[in-house]
């Protein structure tokens, strides 16, 4: 590839192609949760979905083919944890915080076992859009290298921002995140929303895992998802549970990921281990900010976290 | 769960066969087989570390009279004091190999003292007379001569003369494959240059095909790595359609087009010597060290895209290496900050103790260690 030296503008560059690169999982889990705790319910578990979503898109993809496949069944396989899930937190004095912790380990257990077979062979790869292909600068074409699901996750962000706020469906799940007796009132059944709401959450936990192991790093291993499950239910936090928001703290995540490397090969090689540590920091320092302890967190979902 | 139920299986067939042969024969005690025991950090066939040593361990299984035991995935903490224990008592291990770094300290110093008729022998640079018991050892391979003959390739295959290194801890190790490829590269081709982003740690998929972009970006055409499993680093390599430098193990198979050549293990060859030792009734040594001319480490055999100049010179200088008429660490030679790092006149065999402390990146190389 012939290479102009952009020199630091790389780093800008980079950390975009970064975002554009790495953010997809975090956007997908983010919204997933966020529709989840929406609903009044935590799913902790979403790591673990991820990784079944990563297993099973690979090893469907190899078997079959089809990568795309592949996307559906780890889209269904995530639609069952995350209804096991609702469905374990429908029982009397059932913790979900607990419960979403075991089938986090259930999950990454689970997918570690049967994805044993897929380590070794190549499966089919998603593919990406080039629309980077009017510039001339390959930098620029490399990082708008754009596979279709983070355009999709764009899409979905701003299709449930308007759903929860403009359709009937929508205030039902507010509803039944905001209080139950209120909810009852209107003669909606909060079981099911919560059910329905924390199967289709796991969902999108399936494709985004299905995005890690077919599109980008696009292998499956078991190191795959270095903790993004659980990074991306913490950032619905910061993003106060707005589906809009947690696009952007995506993006910012998926950006701070990439500024290590850029920096590294464009010469700056001072302290990069603190770099690395910049999506972690940042949270930190976001939560920091945003918190206090004279108020709830403005945003949260008033059952959240409450035990029956 | 599932590595506790393969050990009783495994232990329920041992009985049985012991059973069996007891009943045939009163001298059964004379054909007993020799077990050995091995155990992974990680998978066993992850393309990387793990597998180069299982692939060791298969060798191992074909031969007569031998049992191999093996367990994959045990975390560098006491579980591995568990595994040994498991497969000493229920297996009936003689010759045990731990094989990750983390495992030799306390915990098989732990078990060696426990099981003191057992051999244990440890991958790695690790063992010390003075203070260790006789019967733990370590063994390592000098791969960085396989890494110096990838370099030499890298360097005369390059267009851009950048080429890219994926690392994941500034080790002594580490960077002493760093140099010997850089070294390799600049002997062919006194432009090039080597660029090198730590990920920070042994496995990170997303890290390392970040690293690998952010290289391509800028330039980089030739990409070779020190993680645990290069697989993602080829693969996208492969995709953005440069050249690429294995390590490990074989990867032709993931980069059909780019892949020059790489740096691999070839344990078996180590343990198959440990092992005829031990049915001679010997002892395997306690501190085996060697490169190619051991046959430890070897190189991949060529992509088709290394020319046939690239692939004499690599050859003529394997010759040199193998008959000690060749050395890769010799004076002057500077770090990338300038410093002298070895005096003119210097020059240092694979076996010398400075080289398993290096702490510098030479001249050529862009990055810093810490």
């Amino acid at each position: 590839m012939d290479g102009t030296d952009l020199g630091l503008w790389g780093v800008p560059l980079a950390m975009l192609a970064g975002a554009i690169r790495v953010s997809t999982p975090f956007i997908f889990v983010s919204l997933g949760e966020c529709l989840t705790e929406r609903s009044g319910r935590i799913n902790l578990g979403l790591e673990g979905t991820l990784m079944m979503g990563a297993m099973t898109a690979y090893g469907t993809a190899l078997l079959s083919g089809s990568p795309w496949l592949g996307v559906l069944v780890a889209a269904g396989v995530g639609l069952l944890l995350g209804a096991l899930h609702a469905a374990l937190c429908q029982l009397p004095k059932v913790n979900d915080i607990a419960t979403g912790i075991g089938l986090m380990l259930f999950g990454t257990g689970l997918a570690f076992f049967l994805g044993k077979p897929y380590i070794q062979p190549k499966a089919p790869n998603l593919g990406a859009l080039d629309l980077g292909a009017w510039s001339s600068i390959s930098q620029v074409q490399q990082a708008l290298q754009v596979n279709p699901l983070f355009l999709i996750g764009i899409a979905l962000a701003f299709a449930l921002a308007w759903a929860l706020k403009n359709t009937r469906w929508g205030l039902i799940v507010r509803l039944a995140g905001e209080s139950v007796d209120a909810a009852l009132a209107i003669g909606a059944s909060v079981g099911r929303v919560r059910l329905l709401a924390t199967a289709v959450g796991g969902a999108f936990a399936g494709i985004g895992g299905a995005f890690l192991s077919l599109y980008y790093p696009g292998s499956w291993n078991e190191g795959l998802s270095s903790g993004q499950g659980l990074m991306a239910v913490a950032l619905v936090i910061f993003a106060r549970w707005d589906p809009i928001r947690c696009l952007w703290a995506s993006l910012l995540f998926g950006a701070a990921g990439a500024i290590s490397p850029a920096l590294q090969s464009v010469g700056v090689t001072q302290g990069y281990y603190l770099f690395s540590a910049a999506p972690y920091v940042l949270t930190l320092a976001l939560m920091i900010a945003t918190c206090s302890p004279a108020r709830s967190l403005r945003g949260a979902p008033g059952e959240l976290g409450a035990v029956k | 769960m599932i590595d506790k139920f393969n050990i009783g299986r495994r232990a329920l067939l041992g009985g049985a066969a012991s059973a069996a042969a007891l009943g045939l024969a009163g001298g059964a005690q004379a054909q007993k087989p020799l077990v050995v025991g091995f155990i992974y950090v990680g998978p066993r066939d992850d393309y990387g570390y793990n597998q180069a040593h299982a692939e060791g361990a298969a060798v191992l299984k074909k031969m007569a009279g031998v049992k191999v035991v093996e367990e994959e995935k045990v975390p560098e903490t006491v579980a591995v004091e568990k595994s040994m224990e498991s497969m000493i008592n229920m297996d009936g291990a003689t010759l045990l190999f731990p094989t990750s770094f983390g495992y030799f300290d306390p915990h098989m110093l732990r078990m060696a003292a426990k099981y003191p008729k057992v051999q244990f022998r440890h991958c790695g640079g690790l063992w010390n007379q003075a203070k260790n018991p006789m019967n733990t050892g370590s063994y390592f391979g000098y791969i960085d001569e396989a890494q110096y003959l990838a370099g030499i390739v890298a360097g005369m295959t390059t267009k851009s003369g950048k080429l890219g290194f994926v690392a994941a801890k500034p080790i002594p190790q580490v960077l002493r494959n760093i140099n010997a490829f850089t070294l390799g590269a600049r002997s062919v081709n006194p432009k090039a240059t080597t660029q090198v982003i730590f990920t920070g740690d042994w496995s990170l998929p997303v890290k390392e095909a970040e690293a690998t972009n952010s290289m391509i970006a800028q330039g980089v055409d030739v990409v070779t790595c020190h993680v645990d499993s290069p697989k993602v680093v080829i693969e996208t390599a492969e995709r953005a359609g440069i050249f690429t430098s294995g390590y490990h193990t074989n990867q032709a198979k993931l980069a059909p087009k780019g892949y020059l050549t790489g740096a691999e293990w070839q344990w078996e060859k180590i343990y198959v010597d440990f092992v005829e030792t031990m049915k001679k009734g010997g002892v395997p040594g306690n501190f085996v060290r060697g490169g190619l001319k051991e046959g430890y480490v070897k190189t991949s055999p060529f992509g088709p895209a290394v020319s046939d100049a690239a692939k004499a010179k690599v050859e003529e200088v394997r010759k040199g290496i193998i008959d000690g008429s060749f050395a890769i660490f010799k004076g002057p030679l500077k770090d990338n900050k300038g410093n002298t790092v070895i005096a003119a006149g210097t020059t240092y065999t694979q076996t010398e103790p400075v080289l398993e402390g290096m702490n510098y990146l030479v001249e050529g190389v862009l990055g810093a260690t810490s």
